[in-house]
């Protein structure tokens, strides 16, 4: 085989295990030199750590990879790195209280001495950000930066060392539509300089919008590589869950009761002094949905958080009618519970559940001072257990152990068990983040119909996701928050992904057109603030 | 993801360990030109081969169980914490102020009251370590260490300048005979059962009370599950509505009293004075003990006499022959270190065998907790 | 207070602050690549105990140096095994390390030479000599001629003769360190990879470096320089090794690299200052200070008390190495 015609990547029968899971299973997959190739699947199904591997962040435990023809064994980053292969984290690999300068410079320094290296590092930097659209100041510190900037870095890092195979790992997870917009321009503009690139994500609309084409990976295996043109999102979304599936949820139109839920002037200032919510007014009534978007990162998370007991912040917020404490000795997660509101918080494995309790202990976790769960000075854990039994059957969790740690379970059935926790005790108000967050397909059909059948009984529902999706489809009512504020409220049967974008990027009239530089110049404004 | 039985991490794992820090502890014994076999034929014998060194084992053991429980209270809401060694000596300190404080007629008045003095007294110590933990962030392990060296040189001071007895020790005066408590060999005398003179005394049966209370308080109670739930994942307690600072206060307090009350053993029941270092090492023991038995109170129970045995045999073994009683130091130490540093080194290949020939079905797909 | 005690004071700060100056700045490099070391004690203590021992046997300081630091390194390997390799619990490392230490020493002093757990004395080349300056003798002998006579010299030469000249070589070795210390940690390639593992391993990782080996690197820097600390304590401050000599150095330098907040240079400065409480308090037993009586056991407690107060973050907050403490491990 010549150079011209060998693919770029090649990799013959990969598979890795991680003890008794098989993450990845006898992959081979072929991406030709100077194209887009995009590798898509559920979370879970492998694609990262199929990446890791090409990478040699993991080793693979049998399989062979041939780079441009020839065999290369990859046992670390070092050898990938030498192969022209770089990647580019989902969770960004920088050093905080490093200059971007040193943390590209950061294992590809020439010689002992620093200073040489860093000189010539920053002449290289300069010609490679005016090439490539990738400018960002080589003397600031990674911690100043926004994400987006801190995703130049990474990308200038693997440019820095001549990566002509670059792989991205959920590249626009952080980023508005238009800052992932952007970086796809970026992307057009290394394929046509020849660079070879691979697209890891789970949204069909990027892999539809930019790939050349596409594999799909279900459950640790490669199910299909397809060329993009001649597939269908419908398509690539039956072979990622290998049935098909409804994008959208079954719903009836909403009736709005009374207001539950009033929040008045919330203001959030966080650890280290930066105002995170800067003045939210919203309401919310029984028997609706508020779907809260924005890209992560925007105030969303701490407003939740507020809702839910887990920080303090000033302002005003009243439930049924009662103002509630926000800074005092009642603010606090206990006594939000006490007044009829649950959380399903974002993140499940660090909030919602102690990996290491059983599933039983995790059924009464923050209603544990319950009477039903105590015997005078003691726990009564056999009520716990009792208790854990039948939700668990009522919530199909499985394995249906309730001695399993939390940990033992997969994601979807944890999530199972948080909702079932949070939904059986049947609050007036729900608070919601990212409810699917690394939840295969089919508990999220599950946990978005157990979320509207809550608010047809009457309840009220605030959704926070980063995923317009899922926003789109479970809202009654959307708000988008940017830089800490609401920049304005939709009916979700009256606006599209467009306005919404626009919305989420701080652009509040959007009527007129805008260019992106102007949607990226607000936004790394606002970052400037917040991140 | 774990797919080895409970027994094997509660039992076989410590048990290897155990057995590694003996067999390197065996060629210590070896290159200093002594037979090991011999040496633990003198320990054992010393340790437990008569009523005499019963008592002594049980009464170091004392000692273990309530430093070992001190740090293991503590770890379970994951603080290090390495100030048992000055909690217990300020719990002395409370322990003979309580002592010296009126002329006791009777041991059952003063043991309850010494029994707080000791508590408060090593709460007390580890109070300023705790709340600056909790609410300035400051690293437990290094305040405690630091609060360790301050102790001692506090109890100095007080040894040297006020609460000195007449004499050229610094130490105070001894206590009031109405504060001595009922010896082992007494207890068993007047049942008809000859028993060696030893230390032994009726602080070992609080010892135990320490252990049963310390495992209800864990395993049974609110205050138990929010320590255990803090210790698994502050984010979580914070979710569930557990505020960080009363447990780190309250874990803390727990702990730093229940070091306090080794006093009552070492002190009240043995010294009958209080002396410039009276601890002797036992709130460092007390993390050999607290990772040996695996923080549960059956554990620590069953670790500290395996370290009372310890002290009692080394002390045999240096009476018998020419290995220094720093013996025991060295062996406390290679426990620590396979138990507590080095665990995976055993636990990892453990892991291996028990998924090569336990369940052999990889289940393909989902990770959970990825 | 006259100006020659003032310099006499000062000349055994410095002296005093030298082991704690060396196991600071080897806590520096072990800590900076994200390796937490309570063991710096344990490891001074071998190091102290092989070289005064090894000395006393062959006669020569050099050798006994040489084997101190030997043992110093073997038990930072230990450190190494436990916590990089086996991804064990630093502390729990340190914590073991500091016991094996106290034991193993007295052990081995015991069978060595049955002295009751110490060496024999050092005398001769099997001690550390002083170093005297060009010309500091005769300027020394010239201040005392001059005091015997009736003049009345300030004695600022006293400067230069007591308080910088007349210190043993390793005195030298652990200022020179300092700068050294620097530049390689903020002005080499090496510097800058191990700074990085200590915040964030994984950027260290995926850049092609490899994690073990630079922390490895760092534990062998830290068990060489605890090595010379101990070394100094055996034979050059005292004249041959007893059970425990370090007397809590270890962690007094542990509370030294906190208040230097982990830099070369601050480190320099916490260590003579800890130097001089320790210098002031060998001298004085109770101090008189407007009104108060400070007693010598407030001394000996003001490290460990300043420490605390640093730590509490009222002056200045000391922020550790972001991955100081956790072994790593790549995530899923």
């Amino acid at each position: 085989m010549n150079q011209a015609t060998a693919p770029a990547i090649e990799l013959k029968g990969i598979s890795k295990a991680f003890g008794p899971v098989q993450a990845n299973k006898d992959i081979s997959i072929r991406v030709m030199p100077g194209t887009i190739h995009g590798i898509i699947g559920e979370n879970g199904a492998g694609k990262s750590t199929l990446m890791s591997i090409l990478y040699g962040f993991y080793k693979a435990d049998s399989g062979e990879i041939f780079i441009h023809g020839n065999r290369t064994p990859i046992p670390d980053s070092q050898a990938a790195i030498a192969a022209g292969i770089g990647m580019v984290f989902q969770h960004f690999k920088l050093v905080e209280n490093f200059t971007v300068l040193e943390n590209v410079v950061l294992g590809a320094e020439e010689g002992g001495r620093l200073t040489p290296s860093l000189s010539k590092a920053r002449k290289l930097l300069k010609q490679l950000s005016e090439e490539y659209e990738l400018h960002v100041d080589p003397d600031a510190l990674i911690q100043d930066l926004g994400v987006g900037m801190q995703q130049r870095v990474e990308i200038l890092k693997a440019l820095y060392r001549q990566a002509d195979i670059l792989i991205l790992d959920e590249p626009t997870g952080v980023l508005t539509p238009a800052e992932a917009d952007h970086l796809f321009r970026i992307l057009e503009g290394l394929k046509r300089e020849g660079k070879t690139i691979v697209l890891i994500t789970h949204k069909l609309r990027e892999i539809m919008e930019i790939t050349d084409t596409v594999s799909v990976m279900r459950r640790g295996e490669m199910t299909a590589t397809v060329k993009t043109a001649e597939t269908s999102p419908e398509q690539l979304a039956e072979l990622m869950v290998g049935r098909k599936v409804l994008l959208r949820v079954d719903k009836e139109p909403a009736q709005p009761g009374r207001v539950v839920l009033e929040v008045e002037n919330l203001r959030v200032i966080d650890g280290k002094g930066v105002e995170r919510v800067r003045g939210i007014d919203l309401q919310v009534r029984a028997g609706e949905i508020l779907g809260v978007a924005g890209v992560a990162g925007n105030g969303q998370s701490e407003l939740l958080e507020v809702l839910g007991g887990m920080r303090t912040g000033t302002g005003t917020i009243r439930v049924n009618g009662q103002e509630i404490d926000l800074t005092g000795k009642h603010s606090d997660a206990r006594t939000r519970r006490k007044r009829g509101i649950a959380h399903v918080p974002e993140d499940r494995q660090r909030e919602g559940l102690i990996m290491d309790y059983y599933a039983w202990e995790n059924v009464g976790f923050g209603y544990h001072d319950d009477p039903e769960y105590n015997r005078g000075w003691l726990m009564n854990n056999d009520a716990l257990r009792d208790d854990a039994r039948r939700k668990i059957e009522k919530f199909d969790v499985r394995p249906a152990d309730c001695w399993l740690t939390a940990k033992n379970f997969s994601g979807g059935n944890q999530q199972k068990i948080v909702i079932a926790r949070e939904l059986e005790r049947n609050p007036d108000l729900l608070l919601v983040g990212q409810p699917t967050r690394g939840v295969d397909i089919g508990a999220i059909e599950f946990i978005h119909q157990q979320i509207v059948a809550l608010r047809d009984a009457g309840k009220a529902v605030l959704l926070v996701s980063v995923e317009l999706d899922e926003i789109m489809s479970l809202s009654d009512r959307i708000a988008v928050m940017f830089d800490g504020r609401i920049m304005g409220e939709r009916l979700p049967s009256e606006t599209d992904e467009r306005e919404l974008g626009l919305l989420m990027a701080g652009i509040s009239d959007t009527e007129k057109p805008h260019d992106a530089a102007e949607v990226e110049q607000n936004l790394a404004h606002a970052r400037g603030k917040v991140m | 993801m774990e797919k080895m039985p409970k027994w094997a991490d509660v039992a076989l794992i410590p048990l290897i360990n155990l057995v590694l820090a003996l067999v390197v502890s065996g060629i210590v014994v070896t290159l200093i030109g002594e037979d090991p076999f011999e040496a633990m034929a003198i320990m054992v014998r010393g340790a437990v081969g008569s009523t005499y060194g019963w008592g002594y084992t049980l009464f170091y053991a004392t000692n273990f169980i309530f430093t070992g429980l001190a740090v293991a209270v503590a770890f379970h809401a994951k603080l290090f914490n390495i100030g048992g060694e000055g909690q217990a000596q300020i719990g002395s300190l409370g322990v003979a102020l309580v002592c010296l404080a009126i002329p006791w007629p009777h041991w059952i008045l003063a043991l309850p009251v010494a029994v707080i003095g000791g508590a408060l007294f090593g709460a007390a110590w580890a109070a300023i370590p705790a709340y600056l933990q909790a609410r300035r962030g400051s690293h437990i392990v290094i305040t405690t260490i630091m609060f360790n060296f301050i102790a001692s040189a506090l109890l100095v001071y007080l040894l040297v300048e006020t609460l000195k007895a007449p004499g050229m020790a610094p130490e105070t005066e001894r206590f009031p005979p109405g504060t001595f408590l009922p010896n082992a060999r007494d207890i068993f005398a007047a049942v008809g059962i000859e028993f060696g003179r030893s230390p032994l005394n009726i602080a070992f049966l609080l010892g135990l009370l320490a252990c049963w209370l310390v495992w209800l308080l864990m395993w049974r109670t609110k205050l138990g599950y929010e320590i255990r739930a803090f210790g698994h994942s502050e984010s979580a307690a914070v979710y569930a509505g557990i505020s960080p600072f009363r447990i780190v206060m309250l874990a803390m307090l727990i702990s730093g009293a229940l070091a306090g009350l080794m006093a009552v053993n070492a002190v009240m029941g043995e010294q009958q004075r209080l002396l410039q270092d009276n601890v002797l090492g036992a709130g460092f023991v007390g993390i050999a003990v607290a990772l040996m038995g695996r923080s549960h109170p059956v554990g620590v129970l069953l670790a500290a006499i395996l370290f009372g045995a310890l002290y009692q045999g080394g002390a045999e073994l240096e009476f018998e022959t020419s290995v220094p009683r720093e013996m025991i130091v060295v062996i406390q130490a290679l426990v620590i270190l396979f138990t507590g540093a080095l665990d995976n080194m055993v636990r990892d290949p453990v892991k291996r065998m028990f998924l090569r020939y336990g369940k052999r079905d990889p289940q393909p797909g989902t990770t959970p907790a990825e | 207070m006259d100006f020659l005690t003032i310099i006499q004071i000062l000349d055994s700060t410095i002296r005093l602050a030298t082991p704690l100056l060396l196991a600071c700045l080897a806590g520096l490099f072990s800590e900076r690549s994200g390796i937490i070391d309570i063991g710096l004690e344990g490891k001074m203590l071998v190091s102290a105990f092989f070289s005064a021992a090894v000395a006393a046997m062959t006669g020569s300081v050099w050798i006994g140096l040489c084997a101190g630091i030997v043992s110093a390194v073997l038990f930072s390997l230990i450190h190494g095994l436990a916590s990089i390799t086996f991804k064990g619990d630093q502390l729990i490392s340190g914590v073991a390390i500091n016991f094996l230490a106290s034991g193993m020493t007295v052990l081995i002093a015991q069978d060595w030479f049955s002295q009751g757990g110490r060496t024999p004395s050092l005398s001769g080349d099997a001690r550390f000599d002083s170093l005297d300056w060009p010309g500091a003798v005769a300027m020394r002998d010239a201040f005392r001629a001059e005091r015997a006579g009736d003049g009345d010299p300030t004695g600022l030469s006293a400067i230069y003769w007591d308080m910088i000249s007349g210190h043993t070589i390793l005195v030298y070795v652990a200022l020179l360190a300092v700068p050294v210390s620097w530049y390689v940690l903020f002005r080499t390639r090496f510097g800058l990879r191990l700074r990085a593992v200590g915040e964030n391993p994984a950027a260290v990782d995926t850049a092609g470096v490899s994690v073990v080996r630079l922390r490895y690197a760092s534990i062998l820097i830290a068990g060489l320089l605890t090595g010379l600390a101990g070394a100094y304590l055996s034979t050059g401050l005292a004249a041959g090794f007893v059970k425990d000599m370090t007397a809590g150095r270890g962690f007094i330098a542990l509370a030294a690299l906190i208040f230097a907040k982990w830099r070369p240079w601050y480190a320099l400065w916490a260590c003579l200052l800890f130097g001089l409480l320790e210098a002031v308090g060998n001298r004085y037993q109770n101090i008189e200070l407007v009104g108060f009586e400070l007693p010598v056991q407030f001394m000996q407690a003001l490290p460990y008390i300043l420490t605390v107060v640093i730590l509490a973050g009222f002056v200045g907050r000391a922020i550790p190495p972001r991955a100081g403490g956790k072994p790593y491990v790549k995530e899923r």
